[in-house]
């Protein structure tokens, strides 16, 4: 502790530059944060996904779609429980920008694959009851401010009715919590009945088949009973769990993994660069200095020590703001859309403490060991 | 009286380059307790050398160096440190005060190395400053100080541990005439009220007219020695 001054001084001897690096720590570990946890939110989200679902679409590709028809079929299949379908209806509302995750589908089952959404009886009996009903996710509902009772016009870009209108009213008779998704997950229910016999065309296909299963060691076995049942049809299928089909998703937008610790990588390797280099440049500008405390009886490992401590207070504190940064960004809701209620994982912040540690001996051992080795007489000479 | 440093024919040569240079030859010297030493010669002559072994900066080729009752040529690095720690108060030719501390902490520095109390660090660090007429200017930098100012710093850097030697490479080097004398009185004030046992190395000779003894250096052997007066 009685140190603490020498080091803070040493330290603040070139504030621009130290500031400077500082700063460029920061923003690296912020970035290291918000990509770590970006990372550890997408795998958390696949982990966390129900291994009892499977996924049933056109092999060809999604969007061809599959008869209604499979429903009883695919629901006859041994181990499984229930069965129901997503129509995807893709509307909006207001305007183009405030998009609807909205589904046409068969409610009652729905909520029995689905069994970790909770809703109350009476609201899927209305559902059942009322052709233009919709159930919405309750964060849905706060986003716009909907109550059960309310009558909502939805667009959409795709799905006419067969008046020739883009607008399809619904009436909202319950609210379901949708806390253990994101808000991207489907949170608006229409009757498939109701699609089919208003919609222009296609109200006869079914984008996914949503298969709740009894045992999931069972998935891959049903999987491949569901596709063979299917084979050398004219609408063949690809049964899928419910993590295989969200890392299929994910993989169209890259290898999530691959892109993040490649740019971490790369950033915290040209930091090691521009740490060592500070570290470098300040040991070399206070050769005399460190003489100096030599000669007053400082021990060779005495002034190792002081360098490397100046090392790791410089890239500890500063890789300390960046992931609290970070974990604020997280805490703060900007990223409930995708994951729903999740905060920073502590393995990012221990990662990251981590790799700060490390960075702070690799970039502050050299330098700390020239000051080390420093002979005196030459260091005063100014050899 | 026992000599408080001895140098038993001490030889220190260097290798620069390829080639060996033989700065100091078989020199003997002894210091007593209380002296106020002059070492003078041209450049090259050997007297930073000498200085840098009597301080345990360096160590000779052959030879033996004693210093406060201990013989420090064959101390290891970490024990000639801890020994530089207790015996040495360095004064450089250019005050070496580290820029980014205040006077005060500058002299609390070799204090850091003791086991006192922060409350007895500041007090011995009051008096140190006070010594050298800076008490009012303990919360300055060193930029903030004129030359004679900083040399005092250094001055009180170099007692504050009480040393059992006061070590001075060309102190008055830097400075213009007067204070250069301010400078040199002070250390002959140490010398004569604190009975500190210095040994100063310069090329002027006004500066060494304060020492009770002076030593000439030339091509590496002492050739010449003036007693002045007593302490």
């Amino acid at each position: 502790m009685k140190y603490f001054g020498l080091i803070w001084a040493g330290l603040w001897r070139k504030r621009a530059r130290t500031l400077f690096t500082m700063a460029s720590i920061v923003v690296a570990f912020l970035l290291f944060g918000l990509l770590q946890g970006l990372n550890t939110g997408f795998n958390t989200v696949i982990t966390n996904l129900n291994v009892d679902r499977l996924y049933v679409s056109a092999k060809t590709n999604m969007t061809d779609g599959l008869p209604i028809s499979y429903a009883a079929r695919i629901k006859n299949v041994p181990g499984v429980r229930a069965v129901s379908h997503w129509t995807y209806f893709g509307g909006y509302y207001q305007n183009a920008k405030n998009a609807i995750p909205a589904f046409a589908t068969d409610a009652e089952p729905l909520f029995k694959v689905y069994r970790e959404m909770k809703i109350k009886p009476e609201y899927l009996e209305a559902m059942q009851k009322t052709r233009t009903g919709a159930l919405v996710g309750s964060e849905l509902a706060k986003k716009y401010g909907w109550k059960v009772g309310d009558r909502v016009p939805i667009g959409t870009s795709i799905w006419t009715t067969k008046q020739g209108s883009s607008t399809w009213m619904f009436d909202i008779v319950g609210i379901f919590d949708t806390s253990s998704y994101g808000g991207g997950f489907p949170s608006f229910y229409l009757n498939q009945d109701y699609f089919k016999e208003n919609s222009a065309f296609g109200g006869n296909i079914v984008h996914y088949y949503l298969v709740g299963i009894s045992d999931p060691h069972q998935a891959t076995s049903i999987s491949k009973q569901i596709d063979a049942m299917f084979e050398n049809s004219t609408y063949e299928t690809r049964t899928q769990t419910e993590s295989a089909l969200a890392q299929m998703q994910l993989k169209q937008i890259g290898d999530i993994n691959f892109i993040v610790n490649a740019i971490v990588g790369a950033v915290l390797f040209t930091l090691l660069f521009l740490t060592a280099n500070t570290m470098m440049q300040s040991v070399r500008e206070r050769t005399p200095e460190l003489a100096v405390l030599k000669t007053l009886g400082f021990s060779d490992t005495k002034v190792l020590a002081l360098v490397l401590i100046e090392a790791l207070a410089l890239c500890l504190f500063a890789a300390a703001i960046g992931l609290v940064l970070a974990t604020l960004v997280f805490n703060s809701g900007a990223l409930k859309v995708i994951f729903g209620n999740f905060t920073m994982p502590l393995i990012v912040l221990a990662m990251g403490s981590g790799v700060a540690l490390i960075l702070a001996l690799v970039s502050g051992l050299p330098p700390a060991w020239r000051a080390r080795q420093l002979n005196i007489v030459d260091a005063l000479a100014g050899r | 009286m026992t000599p408080v440093v001895s140098l038993r024919n001490v030889a220190k040569s260097y290798l620069r380059g390829k080639q060996q240079v033989e700065v100091l030859h078989g020199v003997n010297l002894d210091i007593t307790s209380g002296e106020f030493l002059a070492l003078m010669g041209p450049s090259g002559s050997g007297k930073t050398t000498m200085l840098n072994l009597i301080a345990g900066l360096d160590q000779p080729t052959t030879g033996e160096v004693y210093v406060a009752g201990e013989r420090i040529d064959s101390l290891s690095r970490a024990a000639l440190s801890t020994w530089r720690s207790r015996h040495i108060g360095f004064v450089f030719q250019f005050y070496n005060l580290l820029p980014v501390l205040t006077a005060e902490a500058n002299v609390e520095v070799p204090l850091l190395l003791t086991n006192l109390s922060g409350g007895e660090r500041r007090k011995r660090v009051e008096i140190a400053l006070q010594l050298v007429g800076l008490a009012d200017r303990g919360k300055h930098k060193p930029n903030e100080l004129s030359s004679g100012q900083q040399q005092r710093v250094a001055i009180a850097r170099a007692l504050v541990a009480d040393p059992t030697l006061l070590v001075c490479d060309e102190p008055t080097g830097d400075l213009d005439r007067r204070s250069a004398e301010e400078i040199m009185n002070l250390l002959q004030a140490l010398n004569r009220s604190q009975g500190k046992t210095i040994v100063m190395v310069t090329h002027d000779p006004k500066a060494a007219e304060y020492a009770s003894r002076e030593l000439h250096l030339d091509k590496g052997q002492l050739v010449h020695e003036a007693a002045r007066r007593a302490a």
